[in-house]
């Protein structure tokens, strides 16, 4: 343990070489797991939208409310739909005035253009696509019904898209953990070779590689430690910046969205993660070039 | 306790180093050995300590047939010996105590032990009150005593020694003389390099003279 110490020590002796590795590897480590919050977020942004109407029936023009409220009735009795929600032409003219910009266009209506519509929300049971196309259809059969709208297509469309997002962002991923790998190896390597004296001293004096060994690995756990730690801090950071724009965002559609951060969990996995990818290159990276000094 | 049989040392650039090299030094023995810059005495003391193997012949140590050692046990024969380098050898950013303490935290040796063991060899060769001192804040010759320290501090059963007084003035030289003097006799085995013929002379001791890497004279065992 006093090992580890001494290594963190020599580290911070030289603080500005020391801090532009931790540097590389903060940032290499921070840009996927940046990415990777962004796709959770947009995944939890998509999951909220699935809890509004998945289908919108617009009824024909000139339907009277008494008449829209029997239909509602009648179709809240149906095991198919989940939850029906009349939306009359005054409440939907009221919902559009308040979402902004179309306050002056509304004022310049002599009367109310909109028809009545029923938000519907299936059964959790109806969820693919062809299913959903199918209860639409039928919806419009319906007496009194003028056309039917499938509000999430578009959504599933996007979760898809997030999705593989997702896919990508873990090779990128894999590709920068590799990458951090290298970083630290190659630094372990000049370490190294900085210190051959000192090492072929040791080994003349009969230490045994392990014993030469440990010093450059504590050196590699410590960049990785160092290099996960602020990757954390960017990423907390990043979310921090973010969260202002987006709770402005979320207002104007009177909704709140706090962001996903790394969290405990996350944060631990991010600096095991980067430990074990420092300890996995000093090791290479030590085990290749102390191999390169035994008796001829 | 060192047993050259039929060495020969042979180098891709510079040709043979050693040439069919055989000798005894039995356990216990204090042996000089002279020669000509370039004879090849470094490298004698490099086969016994197990920097390089031989091209030819067999190097025995302790019984053990140097040649065939597997790599993971060369740690452990090179920390039953005790080096002293021409070149001292010393690592410039510890101290003095430092240097000393190597081998004993190489053997995991505990530190109140191994601290008194490190002042009891620095007391040895005069130096206790360098103890916290830079190798790079001191002489040449206080160097080349730190590096004999370091040797001794292991309480090794062969010491070897690449020109020890080197860089001491002869009362000095004496003194370092003297302790290996004490070593001998409680039994330490020596192979002491070294051009200072006068001393040498002046010391009953067996000499093995090389020449052009071959033996050139051997004054026998006493």
């Amino acid at each position: 343990m006093q090992g580890a110490l001494v290594s963190l020590g020599r580290l911070l002796h030289n603080p500005l070489p020391t801090g532009m590795t931790v540097a590389v590897i903060a940032i290499a480590l921070a840009f996927p797991a940046g990415l990777y919050l962004l796709t959770r977020n947009l995944n939890a942004l998509s999951r909220s939208w699935d809890q509004t109407a998945a289908i919108s029936l617009f009824l024909k023009l000139g339907t009277s409310i008494p008449q829209a409220q029997t239909l509602a009735e009648k179709l809240a009795r149906s095991p198919e739909l989940a939850r029906v929600t009349l939306i009359t032409p005054e409440q939907a003219l009221k919902e559009l005035g308040s979402q902004g910009g179309f306050g002056e266009a509304i004022a310049q209506l002599r009367e109310n253009p909109l028809p009545v519509v029923l938000a519907l929300q299936p059964a959790v049971q109806i969820s693919a696509p062809q299913e959903l196309e199918r209860l639409a259809r039928r919806l419009e059969a319906l007496p009194g019904a003028d056309f039917a709208r499938l509000d999430t297509q578009w959504i599933r469309r996007f979760q898809a898209i997030v999705n593989l997002a997702q896919s990508g962002i873990l090779l990128l991923g894999g590709t920068l953990a590799l990458a951090v790998v290298l970083v630290v190896g190659n630094t372990i390597r000049l370490e190294v070779q900085n210190r051959r004296n000192e090492i072929e001293i040791m080994e003349l004096v009969g230490a045994t590689p392990a014993f030469i060994r440990r010093p450059f690995l504590y050196t590699g756990c410590w960049y990785g430690l160092l290099g996960g730690a602020g990757a954390c801090l960017l990423t907390a950071l990043a979310v921090l910046l973010a969260q202002g724009p987006v709770s402005r965002l979320a207002d104007l559609y009177h909704t709140q969205f706090p962001l996903f951060g790394l969290g405990l969990i996350g944060s631990a996995a991010m600096l095991g993660g980067s430990l074990c990818l420092g300890l996995i290159g000093s090791w290479v990276s030590v085990g290749h070039h102390l191999g390169a000094m035994e008796p001829r | 306790m060192i047993r050259f049989v039929h060495v020969t040392k042979r180098y891709p650039q510079s040709g043979d180093a050693l040439r069919d090299l055989s000798f005894r030094v039995e356990t216990g023995d204090m042996v000089f050995l002279t020669g000509h810059s370039g004879a090849g005495k470094s490298t004698l003391l490099r086969l016994i300590c197990l920097m390089e193997r031989p091209t030819r012949g067999q190097v025995m140590v302790k019984g053990r047939n140097l040649g065939s050692l597997p790599r993971r046990k060369i740690p452990r024969h090179r920390r039953e010996i005790g080096m002293i380098f021409q070149d001292h050898r010393l690592l410039t950013d510890r101290t003095v105590f430092d240097n000393v303490a190597l081998p004993l935290i190489v053997s995991g040796l505990g530190h109140k032990e191994a601290g008194r063991r490190v002042r009891a060899a620095l007391d040895q060769v005069g130096l206790l009150r360098k103890e916290r001192s830079f190798p790079v804040t001191l002489s040449g010759g206080e160097q080349q005593r730190v590096g004999i320290a370091r040797a001794i501090v292991g309480r090794p059963t062969l010491v070897l020694a690449d020109e020890p007084t080197g860089n001491l003035d002869p009362e000095l030289s004496r003194e370092i003389m003297g302790l290996f003097e004490r070593l001998h006799q409680v039994g330490v085995t020596l192979l002491i390099a070294s051009h200072d013929l006068a001393l040498i002379a002046g010391m009953p001791y067996r000499t093995l003279t090389l020449s052009d890497g071959a033996l050139a004279g051997d004054t026998g065992t006493w």
